[in-house]
């Protein structure tokens, strides 16, 4: 009784009640919702935000941001793309290597100047947001790289799949959940960020090197962007200097936020930030369905955010008043 | 601001000998902006020679006034300690209300109203959350930022509406051979600047930004002063919004878009500390003239609008490192 109590005053059973109220909603209205096709759809538009949300989780969990993470998805599809545009007797899977490591040295490079100098993530992010996003257009001389340049074999990950019928990218996404769930949960520098995250005064007081953990999760949030690159170009088949990756840090944020994981640090799990990323899915997939523009897309994401903020707000006020209840 | 910056950087706590008056004049911020700015006009007049007329240069400004006069009060929001990203936003979607009301058919003061109602409820919304609910500003203001315009391109979808021909045209009204647009810059850093330096209420946001807590035990209404900040600046960005309606003649809602980038530019470029108390509308007003020479000597130059948006980013990220060093090292 005890058990099922704890589960359902989870974070994460609200969300989940929540996937399941909207897809039935939807359901009703548009029966064509609920079939295998639509679930397909559904999940070949998460892996993406998937990847990006799993960084972004561990550089809040860190009472950081990372807004960069657009920019550098489409700076690292870009350096891919023009390896495969101009080596193309390269081996293709070597892409996935230049690509999540380009992701990475952005990554650093955000956390070099956050630690270094002390600085703010959110206005150095805001800075390498665009930063990143013009070097994309310099080194590609604002040219886009086309399908044809694309390995087909990188495209067909997006449709081929190894079991069941599910295509490789989504598989890779949820790898990248498990992977980071091991993280997390498992590994003393995983628990670490949530000891910073928690409370970055007494973290080094702990020995936890603060630098090192900061560094660290800026540089994973890059690679992941890195990683959400390549699938990119995998996915669409195409690399822009302007479209690839813009506007991807609203809907990663959003999804992050959805999924419970607090602004103020700490506070964050791996299974909630999935069911935040699939609750968006939903959403986005829902939206064509129920024949609203998708002009309305960025009000609805924005609006999300700032819902799962005042719901965050309001669950940790109930939080510590059940606390103090308890103690008195 | 505190949930997501990083600490602040310590004082060094050795005593320092007291600095004379032109020393400290020296190491103010504001003397570094004032000095990149001459070091950008004579490097600009270098690429062209138009940058030594005057003319060209208000010219120049008349572009991004509208965004320079919303840092000046975004200065004011981050002495406070907290943060607005929104601003931008904020101005596309008063301007997008404004121009939908007047193409319903309501008469222009009622319009230009709505316009202005909204940018104020946008920005009493933001201090709702921020103040009312404690919740962090900057994250806050990333998720307005985006369901502002989004609610703008919901309303004005992807067309441009179009605004009644007398309404066009502020920046071709010239006072004494100055476009309004730089007048109206002018006489509202005046304002601000007085209040910020000269009265109770000014001096009050420094010490709310400095430090909350001791604030409040001095018995500053903190929350009803960052209530104002923010207020102030959602009417302020709606009046902004006006302006580029009246200045492009139509309205869309990509109107300023990114204009965030650029507001906190100068206010950094300005020498505002990002954590909040140090400060001053002068230097906000010198980086903004900074920021138009730059990107006109840009655009002079050819270079694709891309590559201006990194040297903005590269600028961006200097100017923090620069004034968070400055005022490590200051004794103020």
């Amino acid at each position: 009784m005890n058990a099922l109590r704890n589960i359902l005053m989870r974070r994460e059973a609200g969300i989940f009640v929540m996937i399941v109220l909207f897809c039935l909603a939807v359901g009703i209205a548009k029966p064509q919702f609920l079939t295998t096709n639509s679930l397909r759809i559904i999940l070949l538009l998460v892996p993406l935000i998937m990847i990006g949300a799993m960084g972004q989780m561990l550089v809040l969990v860190a009472r950081h941001v990372d807004l960069s993470i657009g920019s550098i998805l489409g700076l690292s599809a870009m350096v891919t793309g023009m390896m495969f545009r101009y080596h193309p007797e390269i081996w293709w899977p070597l892409g996935f290597a230049v690509s999540i490591g380009t992701g990475a040295l952005l990554g650093l490079f955000n956390g070099t100047l956050v630690t270094v100098f002390k600085l703010p993530s959110i206005i150095v992010t805001l800075g390498t947001l665009n930063l990143f996003r013009g070097l994309t257009y310099i080194i590609s001389n604002a040219k886009q790289i086309d399908r044809q340049y694309v390995p087909s074999a990188l495209k067909a990950m997006s449709q081929t799949s190894p079991i069941f019928g599910i295509p490789w990218i989504i598989i890779i996404a949820f790898s990248v959940a498990l992977a980071t769930y091991y993280f997390v949960m498992h590994t003393r520098v995983g628990r670490q960020i949530y000891a910073l995250g928690s409370n970055p005064v007494a973290a080094p007081l702990r020995g936890i090197d603060v630098t090192r953990v900061t560094l660290l999760v800026f540089t994973i949030s890059g690679a992941l962007s890195g990683l959400a690159g390549i699938m990119y170009a995998s996915r669409w088949g195409f690399v822009n200097p302007s479209n690839t990756g813009a506007g991807f840090e609203f809907q990663v944020i959003a999804a992050v936020v959805i999924g419970g994981v607090s602004i103020n640090g700490g506070v964050g799990t791996v299974l909630g930030t999935v069911l935040g990323v699939l609750l968006l899915g939903c959403l986005s997939s829902a939206l064509p369905l129920l024949g609203i523009p998708g002009t309305t897309q960025n009000a609805i994401y924005g609006s999300v955010i700032i819902i799962a903020l005042i719901i965050d707000r309001t669950v940790r006020r109930q939080g510590i008043a059940s606390i103090a209840r308890r103690q008195a | 601001m505190n949930a997501l910056g990083t600490t602040e950087p310590r004082m060094t706590s050795a005593p320092k000998p007291v600095r004379s008056g032109w020393q400290t004049a020296l190491i103010r911020p504001e003397t570094m902006t004032f000095v990149l700015l001459i070091i950008g006009v004579i490097g600009a007049s270098m690429l062209s020679p138009f940058f030594l007329d005057i003319n060209y240069i208000l010219r120049s400004f008349t572009l991004s006034a509208e965004i320079a006069i919303v840092a000046l009060v975004l200065t004011m929001v981050i002495i406070a300690g907290e943060i607005d990203l929104s601003a931008a936003s904020n101005m596309a979607l008063s301007a997008c209300l404004f121009a939908f009301a007047q193409q319903a058919g309501l008469p222009m003061p009622l319009a230009i109203g709505v316009g202005l109602l909204a940018g104020l409820a946008m920005g009493g919304f933001n201090a709702l959350m921020v103040v009312g609910l404690q919740l962090p500003s900057i994250i806050v203001t990333i998720g307005t930022l985006i369901a502002y315009r989004g609610l703008a391109q919901v309303i004005a979808g992807d067309k441009s509406i179009r605004v009644p021909d007398w309404f066009i045209g502020i920046n071709n009204q010239m006072i004494l051979g100055i476009p309004l647009p730089v007048i109206l810059f002018v006489l509202i850093a005046i304002v601000l600047g007085l209040v910020l330096s000269a009265t109770i209420y000014g001096r009050q946001i420094y010490q709310v930004g400095t430090n909350e807590t001791a604030a409040r035990h001095a018995g500053i209404r903190s929350k009803r002063i960052k209530v104002g900040l923010f207020l102030l600046l959602g009417l302020v960005s709606a009046i902004a919004g006006l302006m580029t309606a009246s200045r492009l003649g139509s309205v869309r809602y990509d109107i300023a878009l990114g204009g965030e980038l650029q507001m906190v530019l100068m206010a950094m470029l300005g020498g505002t500390y990002i954590f909040g108390g140090r400060g001053s509308i002068l230097g906000t007003f010198l980086a903004a003239w900074l920021l138009v020479i730059v990107s006109t000597g840009m655009t002079v130059a050819n270079l694709l609008p891309a590559i201006q948006l990194t040297v903005l980013g590269i600028l961006l990220i200097v100017a923090i490192i620069a004034t968070n060093f400055i005022y490590s090292r200051a004794q103020r």
